[in-house]
């Protein structure tokens, strides 16, 4: 089995970079489209025609689009990201830090939201139609309803401003202990938590429901089992799968799609970094951080997949 | 001897989707002595497996049981609580599912399920209960018991699977067992090696047992009383042998009579051979995977098949499942392109898939399907469905339109007034004829019957079948009559094709299906189908090699 497993790894991977290559052309072709002229930018209004169209050849700029990509694309496979327009600093620098700035928050809110999503959608699931299951679906659907900066200003307003019992501000390189790792983190965390665990709760609950009104687990309660270890080995093993993908999409946005948050706590994470890049016309770091978002995607799919083949045996096969 | 089980007055009451209460059983008092096996016998809908379920203290989501007294061993399973519920069932009282493959967790191994009654109720050390269980295999005649356990259920093939069902009910010694239809899903000839391996079972432990089915020749083997329902209500009770051969209920009579179709006259062989073939298949093969070097898939579900069917006469084409009959009729029809052979429908070669063939080609062929759930759209009214294809093929629209579709409605003995409801809103034997109508909107010569009376209770199927002989003389129809159920292909053909792993190996007249059938495994399936007599399971003998192979499958 374990063979098995390694080998559709291994051809994962392979289909994994085929989409990458795809996603590369197709972001490369998304930022020449982009308008304005970066040399022309990084000069400002007053450059003369001679030094925009110097700086223009200094950076190859006019050298054919599918030169540049070729260049690029080999760039990237030998661990060269190429060089900031905007700083002239090495790509590879500027993310590095930001990036290990977002893995450590998406971490902590995977780590936080996961289990609550789990437990939360697999109880609704249990007492379906109780007052619980009602409360959490209202819960659920009124968090998905309230956009995050709402929920990330309102936690502001009454955590750091009022209360004054958080900082409003969340400078993660300036950590000391414990105690202060969960007051920087503890308002970004609950805010993406709740963006991230509507949409797994429910569909947790959902795919749990599905397999509880199957046969097998109404065979499970005539042989005796209680509704907890109905539930507990029967159901919840067999909707693994699509509980494992449901979560592999929600948590793929901790990456990319965490601006809001990111702007309002000022925490210092690639999504921003791509923002501010746009701004700039910064292309090479652009291209980059959108690669470094698909991978992670393509990662958290395929991770979703091995947990959705491991755990049923005909697939297995 | 006393009653191990005793249902007094039991009325239960199910929520329908549009929220009204509707009692499905409406005061049933059934009693069952120690070492007794009664069965409830009815239609769909007649409330045999609610009441079955109630033994266990159970009711489906939706259902309530609203009074009444349900006594196993004297403890009322209605008045319990949840908890004491719980400790009965798989103890005292066991389940046999209808399907075993839907009841088996697929993510789970069979051994791990058959024992788990001995660990919800502590029963006995997980060690002592696998060796139990290995036991119970070997009592149920299932190969190598000692390793059947480690496989997943998918790997186990169907009869196999509802013997292990019955394996795992056994395993915590209980002292009723509750069979609801455990061998419908069956081919016949699997359903003879696990009604044996029930039956010796039972007889072994003396144990008193509920066999819920709808087919009366089953129950006939196994069961020492048969309780008739209708609508949630017994109709009649008495020992088999009373209810096989002197019925006194009119609803009895019923179900007694459609078991013993009307014998279709055979058409004279001569004239059959002079008439034109409507349709001839020469040496078809099809398949489904990827086409290899010889221009074949990799894996043939049809392997070159022959067969004429002259116009106006119907053609049984029977098998059990896997046979490639199926297969057949979607080559025939077009949907799927044969690998090799060829269709000649009046005389013309047809082109492989439907995209080829030409509309009147189209009109003349006409397939009904099985399951008329799936067949008829759900959101469209029956005059849109019925319209559709008058539109279609003969252009027809406004109120000519509405007329023909009061005629076909008329054709297969419905009220026009139906014409307003929506699928849903039908019964079964309704839909069906339907879906017999729309077939008949586009004024078909030939019809392709995939199974269409296998869903159906035996007194609606029995109607259906009528209904399908009598259009035939009245529309001069021919009919491809595709079932697993030799007494429905009795009644309606005047040839039969049997079928066996994708192969044609035998082509008889019908009648002379019975006395006639040279090929040994057409013997096999025909001697299989059971009879209605106590004792045909304990008479019957068959080519045990013969058996173990095709059950092997």
């Amino acid at each position: 089995m374990n063979s098995m497993i390694a080998g559709l790894i291994i051809r994962r991977v392979g289909i994994m970079l085929v989409s990458l290559v795809i996603v590369a052309f197709a972001v490369f072709a998304a930022t020449e489209l982009l308008p304005g002229d970066v040399a022309q930018i990084l000069l400002g209004q007053s450059a003369t025609p001679e030094a925009v169209a110097g700086l223009r050849k200094a950076m190859h700029l006019d050298q054919p689009a599918i030169l540049r990509f070729g260049h690029w694309l080999g760039g990237l496979v030998t661990g060269d990201f190429g060089r900031s327009y905007a700083n002239n600093r090495d790509v590879a620098d500027l993310i590095s830090g930001r990036l290990v700035n977002s893995l450590k928050l998406g971490a902590v809110t995977t780590l936080f939201s996961v289990p609550l999503s789990l437990f939360l959608g697999v109880t609704a699931a249990m007492f379906r139609g109780s007052f619980y299951d009602r409360l959490v679906s209202v819960f659920t659907v009124t968090v998905i309803s309230v956009p995050e900066f709402m929920v990330a200003t309102l936690a502001v307003l009454i955590f750091a401003v009022y209360l004054g019992w958080l900082p409003a501000l969340s400078f993660a390189n300036e950590v000391h202990g414990l105690g202060e790792l969960l007051r920087v983190y503890a308002m970004p965390v609950i805010t993406l938590s709740f963006v991230v665990s509507a949409q797994m709760i429910r569909m947790t609950r959902a795919a749990v429901i599905d397999t509880i009104n199957t046969p097998y687990v109404e065979m499970a309660l005539l042989k005796g089992a209680t509704r907890r270890r109905m539930v507990m080995r029967h159901a919840l093993p067999n909707a693994l799968g699509p509980i494992a993908n449901a979560m592999a999409l929600s948590l793929s946005y901790l990456l990319g799609g965490v601006i809001i948050v990111e702007t309002i706590f000022n925490y210092p994470g690639v999504a921003k970094l791509m923002v501010d890049a746009v701004a700039t016309r910064d292309l090479p770091l652009i291209q980059t951080c959108a690669m470094l978002f698909c991978l992670s995607y393509l990662l958290l799919i395929l991770i979703a997949d091995v947990v959705a083949i491991a755990s049923n045996p005909r697939l297995r096969q | 001897m006393g009653n191990i089980v005793e249902i007094r007055d039991l009325a239960v009451a199910a929520k329908t989707d549009s929220g009204r209460v509707v009692d499905i059983i409406k005061g049933v008092d059934i009693e069952v002595a120690e070492g007794e096996v009664v069965a409830l016998i009815g239609e769909s809908g007649s409330g045999k497996t609610t009441i079955a379920l109630t033994l266990l203290g159970y009711t489906r989501p939706g259902c309530r049981i609203t009074r009444g007294k349900v006594l196993v061993a004297g403890r009322d399973m209605v008045a319990m609580s949840e908890a004491e519920r719980q400790h009965v069932r798989g103890q005292q009282v066991a389940y046999v599912p209808q399907s075993a493959a839907a009841a088996f967790d697929p993510s789970q191994t069979i051994m791990e399920q058959v024992v788990e009654v001995s660990r919800i109720h502590q029963l006995m050390p997980p060690e002592d209960a696998r060796r139990k269980a290995v036991d119970l295999f070997r009592a149920l005649s299932l190969p190598n018991p000692e390793t059947i356990g480690a496989r997943y259920p998918h790997q186990v093939s169907g009869g196999q699977l509802q013997r292990l069902a019955a394996a795992m009910a056994l395993i915590g010694d209980p002292e009723v067992m509750v069979f609801d239809e455990p061998t419908t899903a069956l081919d016949v000839t699997t359903q003879i090696e696990v009604l044996r391996a029930f039956k010796s079972v039972i007889a072994d432990r003396n144990m008193a047992g509920i066999y819920v089915s709808h087919d009366l020749a089953v129950v006939a083997q196994i069961a020492d009383r048969i309780v008739v329902l209708k609508g949630g209500e017994v109709q009649e009770v008495a020992e088999t042998e009373k209810i096989v051969h002197t019925p006194q209920h009119a609803y009895t009579k019923e179900l007694i009579a459609a078991f013993h179709p009307v014998e279709r006259a055979p058409a004279d062989p001569r004239a059959m051979a002079q008439r034109n073939a409507i349709l001839e298949v020469k040496n078809l093969s099809a398949g489904y995977g990827p086409t290899g070097s010889d221009s074949q898939p990799s894996f043939l579900a049809l392997k070159d098949v022959t067969f004429r069917l002259a116009a106006g006469e119907s053609l049984g084409i029977i098998g059990e499942s896997g046979s490639g009959k199926s297969t057949l009729a979607r080559v025939i029809s077009g949907l799927l392109p044969q690998s090799s052979g060829s269709v000649t429908f009046e005389g013309r070669e047809l082109a492989k898939s439907v995209s080829g063939r030409s509309r009147e080609e189209l009109r003349k062929m006409q397939i009904v399907f099985q399951l008329a759930d799936t067949a008829l759209n759900p959101n469209r009214p029956v005059r849109a469905i019925l319209g559709r294809p008058l539109t279609f093929y003969h252009g027809v629209r406004g109120r000519q339109r509405e007329a023909e579709v009061d005629r076909l409605l008329d054709m297969v003995r419905l009220p026009a007034a139906l014409k307003h409801r929506l699928p849903s809103e039908l019964s079964g034997g309704q839909k069906q004829r339907v879906n017999l109508a729309r077939a008949l909107a586009a004024k078909p010569e030939l019809i392709l019957c995939d199974e269409i009376t296998s869903a159906l209770d035996t007194v609606v199927a029995a109607a259906i079948l009528k209904l399908l002989d009598e259009l035939q003389r009245e529309l001069g129809l021919s009919y491809m009559f595709i079932s697993h159920d030799l007494s429905t292909v009795e009644a309606i053909c005047d040839e039969v094709v049997v079928m066996y792993q994708g192969e044609k190996v035998e082509e008889m007249p019908t009648n002379r299906m019975k006395s006639g059938a040279e090929h040994p495994y057409s013997r096999l399936l025909i001697s299989s189908v059971p009879q209605l007599d106590t004792n045909w399971l304990d008479r019957l003998e068959q080519d045990n090699e013969l058996m173990q192979a095709v059950a092997g499958r």
